[in-house]
């Protein structure tokens, strides 16, 4: 006999779903956020001529871009607080483990757009009295930024699905709710199918956003939509 | 009046010595040609005047001021020696009126509308009053190079530093940027100007200098070292520009 599909259960539990949406939404906001600021810091510190400054932003972002996420988290979460005492809600846990595993990609991601910006940009900036400070936040970065979103937008969507791993912590984000509601209502089929849905049109919407944004940078004629 | 002085200037990349040892005053007023083949060191020299690229060895005075090497020093330094380059390197995220505000908002800490208002006088200045809304990737590259002319002037420059201004542009482009220039030394304005236009360095300039290996191989008036050079790389070189006519 062919399988009834029924999602009647499921959406009877919409608002453990929608709940788990929320904390999924928080987890890879506050990263991806922490993410973008720690990342240029890293992206500056390896771009330094000091190796004093650059090796260990480089040690920093080879370890978090080559180990699994899931070992990363579990450090955090279980290794930590044995190691030196420090205990994390899972939520702390996620947000820490991510934000420098986003930042060390978002590191890459900056270093290759600031070094993308030619040459005689800085030269125009500096000739005209401007501070490498100047040069960088008024001229440089602008341009490479513009340049980055389309490797943003993949790292975020990355991001978004990894942090499904927070569920092997107990954190109530979108995953663990369906685990959830799968085992109470024993329709895992049309759970995670419904998931996936919400994954797909979430991530879809913020795509359409990003690449609105982008065409509104492009006015200025360098553009990276074609 | 000596604006700057420069003595024992020496420029290496690597084991290439590209400046050997140049010394040279720049009196207030002055238009000096720098002219030379191709890796004579021209453009390193201009580079080195204000510090876009560090000296090895040697020292530049501006004003009788040594100038040494920390940024804060140096960015004080690039206010007053305006630089205006081969590739224009506008910046192609703002207007053309950005681009000559930029310098007066972020170095200068101008309020924005004395700067809109310094920055249309020059842009007004080179002629291009009309383009002021106008990105650079929608302008002639004899625009930008107005445009970037503009930008320099607009910091009330000492000294202006021109790296071959019109070796990028198309030939019909080159005459309203050389224009510019011409009324600017008309102004009075001291200048240095690296460029293959001979016959505009003929005209313009108050002194010519002939680079070769990094050194002063020969200078004097323009009378002097175009139309009866003395040394024979200087005469193998116009030799080699025969086709220019003064």
């Amino acid at each position: 006999m062919a399988y009834q599909w029924d999602f009647t259960p499921v959406f009877a539990n919409a608002d453990l779903l929608a709940q788990g949406l929320v904390n999924t939404l928080k987890v890879t906001g506050v990263s991806l956020a922490c993410g973008l600021v720690l990342g240029l810091g890293f992206a500056l510190m390896r771009l330094s001529r000091q190796r004093l400054v650059s090796w260990p932003a480089g040690f920093v972002i080879e370890v978090f871009r080559t180990t699994p996420p899931l070992v990363q988290l579990f450090w955090f979460f279980f290794a930590l607080p044995l190691i030196v005492g420090i205990e994390m809600t899972p939520l702390l846990a996620a947000v820490v483990t991510f934000s420098i595993q986003s930042a060390a990609f978002f590191a890459e991601v900056f270093r290759a757009g600031i070094v993308s910006v030619e040459r005689g940009q800085w030269d125009g900036a500096r000739a005209i009295g401007m501070t490498h400070g100047q040069a960088l936040r008024r001229i440089v970065l602008p341009q490479a930024v513009k340049r980055m979103i389309p490797a943003f937008m993949e790292r975020a969507i990355e991001l978004m699905k990894t942090t499904t791993l927070v569920a092997t912590i107990a954190y109530a984000d979108l995953l663990f709710a369906a685990n959830e509601i799968a085992q109470k209502t024993f329709r895992p089929l049309e759970t995670f199918t419904v998931v996936a849905l919400i994954y797909f049109v979430v991530i879809t919407a913020f795509s359409l956003a990003a690449r609105q944004l982008e065409r509104r940078l492009a006015v200025s004629g360098e553009s990276t939509v074609h | 009046m000596t604006i700057l002085g420069v003595s024992g200037l020496t420029k290496r990349f690597g084991a290439n010595t590209v400046i050997a040892g140049i010394d040279l005053d720049v009196k207030k007023g002055e238009r000096i040609a720098v002219l030379g083949a191709s890796g004579s060191g021209k453009s390193t020299l201009l580079r080195c005047l204000n510090f876009m690229e560090m000296p090895d060895a040697g020292t530049i005075a501006l004003d009788g001021k040594v100038i040494g090497r920390r940024e804060s020093e140096l960015t004080l330094v690039r206010q007053r020696i305006g630089m205006v380059f081969q590739q224009f390197n506008l910046f192609p995220h703002m207007t053309a009126l950005g681009n000559v505000m930029e310098g007066l908002r972020t170095v200068r800490r101008m309020s924005k509308p004395d700067a809109r208002a310094r920055a249309e006088r020059e842009l007004a200045r080179v002629g291009l009053a009309d383009k002021a809304a106008h990105y650079p990737a929608h302008l002639s590259g004899g625009q930008k190079q107005r445009v970037a002319i503009a930008r320099a002037l607009a910091m009330d420059p000492e000294l202006l530093l021109f790296d071959e201004p019109t070796s990028a542009l198309d030939p019909e482009l080159v005459g309203e940027v050389l224009g510019v220039i011409r009324a600017l030394a008309e102004e009075g304005r001291t200048m240095l100007l690296v460029t293959h236009e001979l016959g505009f360095a003929y005209h313009v300039a108050t002194r010519v200098i002939f680079l070769a290996d990094g050194t002063i191989h020969e200078q004097g008036t323009p009378d002097e070292v175009l139309k009866h050079p003395r040394r024979e790389r200087t005469q193998a070189f116009l030799a080699r520009h025969k086709e220019f006519s003064l």
